[in-house]
C-alpha cells in the first residue's frame, strides 16, 4: 500500500507538482472546458445576436453555427439501421475522424468523454487504498462489445447502445437532464473500483473501442524518447490506464522495436510523461525514432498487430 | 524440452484462447440479446409524448435519431425535451408534451434543418403539412361545447382555424331551444401541434393530441365509398338512382323531412281511412 500511494512520488519531487500534473491538469481543463462550453452557450445565446457558441451534444453538435461534428460511432449505428444521414452529418464525421487521426483516436477517451473522470477517480482510488483483483476481463471484450453495438441496429433497426451508452448519457445528462442517469454512472465507478481494474474503459466501452480502432493509424503519439532513462520505478505502469501498451516501446529496445507508442489502445492521455521523474516520455509523432536504436516501423507493427494478448 | 511437449504447450495455450474467445463472444452475445429485447420494451412512445415535425414514423426514427439534442436548441420555444433515463420516452430522443408546451408552427421550422439524420424529414418544407399527431375531441361528457355552452376556444386557438377545426352546429335536445357549437377535428388538416390540447379550459383536457395510429380508425381495404365513387364515375355503380315511391291513395303525398302527409286539395273532406273506426264500419254499411 505505501508504495501505490506513493506513485508519482518521485517526479513531485524531480520536476514539481505542476509539472508532474501537467497533462492531467490540461486534460481536465479539456474535459470540463468542453462540457463548460456546451452548458454555458444556452445563456450567451442572446449577448451574442442569436448565435450558439456550440449546440448539441457530442452525438452530433454545431459550432458557431458553422462547424459540425457529429460521433463517427453512433452516426454508423445509424447507418446500419438503414437511414441516409444528412450531408452536415457526413462533413462532420470526417471533420472528426481527421482530427482524431491527426491527435490519436483515444484521445477522445482521455480529452473529451466525461466519464473518464468517473473511472479515473475510481483507479485512483483503487491505487490509494490498495485496492486489488476481481473479475478478470479480457480487454479484448470490448471489441466483441463493438461488434454487438454494430449488430444491434441491423437485427432490430433501432440505435440500440444508445439507449444505454454511459458515455453520451453522461455527456448528455449534463447538458439536457440527467434523470435516472446518474445511476449508470455510478455503476461503472462501483464497477471500476470494485469489480475490475479499469473495467470499463480498458475492457469493455465500446466506444473507446472504435476510437481505438481510428488510433491505430494515428499521428501524435507518446514516445519513450529516453529509455535508456528508465529506472524500473514502474510509476508509468502504475498509473498508465493500458499498461501493456507502454511495454514493447519502453522495454523493446532489444527487440529492436521502436520507442513510439503504437499501439491504438493509448490514450495518449500523457499520465507516462507526468509521473516520469527521469522524462523518458514525451508527445511525438509515429513516425518518431530514437537516434540511438535505428528501429524499422514494420517490426514495430508486428508486435502492435497482436493488441489482445494479455498483459494484465 | 522437447518437440513434442512443446507443440502440446502451444496446442493447449491455442485451446485456451479458443475457449476464452468463444466465452467472451458468449458473454457479449447474450448481454446483447438482453439490451435488444429491453430495447424493444423501451421504444414504445407513451401517447402523450409527441414527436418534433417532420419526425419520422416512430420505428425507423428511432433507428435514425441520435440524440443529440439540436432540435432542442434550435426550438425558439422551447417545448422540446430530451428524454432522460427513467423518463417513459426512450431515452434521448426528442419530445413535447401538448399540453404544457404545443408545437407553436413556426413557418420555417427551424427545428428541422440541423439535424444530422434526417430523423426529422429535411424535405418538410410547410408545416401545414406536419403530422405529429392528430387532434381528437375525446371526452364529449366534459366538453363544455357538448354541454351545450359556448366555448370555441379549440377552435378559435387552432393555427389552421376553419380546416384542422370546425363547429357543427346542432340542436340542443336538452334545452329545446338552444343550438350546440360543436368542434369537430379534421385529420386531412390538423397537424397535431397540440395548441388546441394547451388552450382547452378544462382542468384535463377534453381535446387531446394522439398519436395518429392510436387516433385514426382504418377501413377495410375492400370498401368503396358509394357517393365518393359515383362522384368518380359520374353515375352510380350499383343500384340506379330511383326517386322513391310511396305507396299511397290517390290524392295523397308524403313529405319525408317536411311536412308528412299532404292530402291533395278537394280530396280534403274525402278521407281515406278516419282516425275513427267507426266511420270505416259505418262506410261499409253505406256502401252496402
Amino acid at each position: 500500500m505505501a508504495k501505490q500511494a506513493a506513485v508519482g512520488a518521485e517526479a513531485v519531487e524531480a520536476k514539481g507538482w505542476i509539472r508532474a500534473h501537467k497533462w492531467l491538469l490540461l486534460r481536465r481543463i479539456s474535459q470540463i472546458g468542453i462540457l463548460a462550453l456546451f452548458l454555458i452557450s444556452p445563456y450567451l445565446v442572446d449577448r451574442l445576436d442569436g448565435t450558439w457558441v456550440v449546440k448539441g451534444n457530442l452525438a452530433s453538435s454545431m459550432t458557431l453555427d458553422v462547424l459540425p461534428l457529429t460521433d463517427p460511432h453512433i452516426l454508423l449505428q445509424a447507418i446500419l439501421t438503414g437511414i441516409t444521414p444528412h450531408k452536415d452529418a457526413v462533413i462532420g464525421v470526417v471533420i472528426v475522424l481527421v482530427f482524431y487521426l491527426l491527435v490519436g483516436g483515444r484521445v477522445y477517451c482521455s480529452w473529451v468523454c466525461p466519464v473518464n473522470m468517473v473511472t479515473d477517480a475510481a483507479s485512483w482510488l483503487r491505487r490509494r487504498f490498495g485496492i486489488r483483483g476481481g473479475a478478470r476481463i479480457d480487454r479484448s471484450t470490448r471489441y466483441w462489445m463493438l461488434a454487438m453495438t454494430l449488430v444491434l441496429p441491423l437485427a432490430t433497426g433501432a440505435i440500440v447502445w444508445e439507449l444505454f451508452n454511459p458515455v453520451s448519457l453522461a455527456f448528455r445528462g449534463i447538458v439536457f437532464g440527467m434523470g435516472l442517469g446518474w445511476m449508470v454512472l455510478l455503476g461503472v465507478f462501483l464497477f471500476d473500483l470494485l469489480v475490475s481494474r479499469e473495467g470499463w474503459c480498458g475492457r469493455l466501452c465500446p466506444v473507446g473501442a472504435f476510437y481505438a480502432l481510428v488510433g491505430k493509424a494515428s499521428l501524435l503519439r507518446v514516445v519513450a524518447d529516453k529509455r535508456e532513462q528508465c529506472d524500473d520505478c514502474m510509476d508509468c505502469f502504475a498509473v498508465c490506464p493500458e499498461q501493456k501498451v507502454i511495454r514493447p516501446a519502453l522495454k523493446g529496445a532489444d527487440k529492436g522495436i521502436g520507442p513510439v507508442i503504437l499501439a491504438g489502445e493509448c490514450t495518449n492521455c500523457g499520465r507516462c510523461i507526468d509521473v516520469c521523474a527521469e522524462d523518458v516520455f514525451r508527445f511525438g509523432s509515429r513516425f518518431s525514432k530514437q537516434k540511438v536504436v535505428d528501429s524499422g516501423e514494420r517490426e514495430t507493427a508486428g508486435e502492435e498487430s497482436k493488441p489482445f494478448s494479455d498483459a494484465a | 524440452m522437447s518437440e513434442v511437449e512443446k507443440s502440446r504447450e502451444k496446442g493447449v495455450n491455442r485451446r485456451k484462447f479458443l475457449v476464452d474467445m468463444a466465452k467472451t463472444a458468449c458473454g457479449v452475445g447474450l448481454m446483447g440479446m438482453g439490451l435488444g429485447l429491453y430495447s424493444r420494451a423501451a421504444s414504445s412512445l407513451p401517447a402523450q409524448a409527441i414527436r418534433p415535425p417532420g419526425a419520422l414514423p416512430e420505428e425507423e426514427f428511432l433507428g435514425a435519431c441520435i440524440r443529440c439534442g439540436l432540435c432542442v436548441r434550435d426550438c425558439p420555444y422551447g417545448i422540446l425535451k430530451l428524454a432522460s433515463p427513467g423518463e417513459e420516452v426512450p431515452t434521448g430522443t426528442p419530445y413535447f408534451t401538448a399540453r404544457t408546451g404545443p408545437c407553436e408552427m413556426c413557418e420555417d421550422i427551424p427545428c428541422i434543418p440541423n439535424c444530422p439524420t434526417n430523423a426529422l424529414d429535411h424535405e418538410l418544407k410547410d408545416i401545414n403539412d406536419a403530422r405529429m399527431g392528430l387532434a381528437v375531441v375525446i371526452d364529449q361528457e366534459t366538453c363544455i361545447a357538448f354541454l351545450g355552452l359556448r366555448c370555441e376556444v379549440c377552435f378559435n386557438i387552432c393555427p389552421i382555424r376553419g380546416k384542422a377545426i370546425t363547429l357543427d352546429y346542432e340542436h340542443n335536445k336538452r334545452s329545446g331551444k338552444h343550438a350546440r357549437f360543436l368542434p369537430v377535428v379534421h385529420s386531412e388538416a390538423c397537424t397535431g401541434c397540440g395548441l388546441c390540447e394547451k388552450a382547452c379550459i378544462l382542468e384535463e383536457a377534453a381535446i387531446k393530441v394522439l398519436p395518429t395510429h392510436l387516433a385514426k380508425g382504418v377501413l377495410g381495404k375492400h370498401y368503396r365509398i358509394g357517393w365518393e365513387e359515383k362522384a368518380k364515375a359520374g353515375h352510380s355503380l350499383v343500384t340506379p338512382d330511383v326517386r322513391h315511391q310511396y305507396n299511397l291513395p290517390e290524392g295523397v303525398q308524403y313529405d319525408l323531412q317536411g311536412k308528412g302527409l299532404i292530402m291533395d286539395s278537394g280530396a280534403t273532406d274525402d278521407v281515406p281511412i278516419s282516425s275513427n273506426p267507426l266511420d270505416t264500419l259505418n262506410r261499409g254499411l253505406e256502401n252496402q
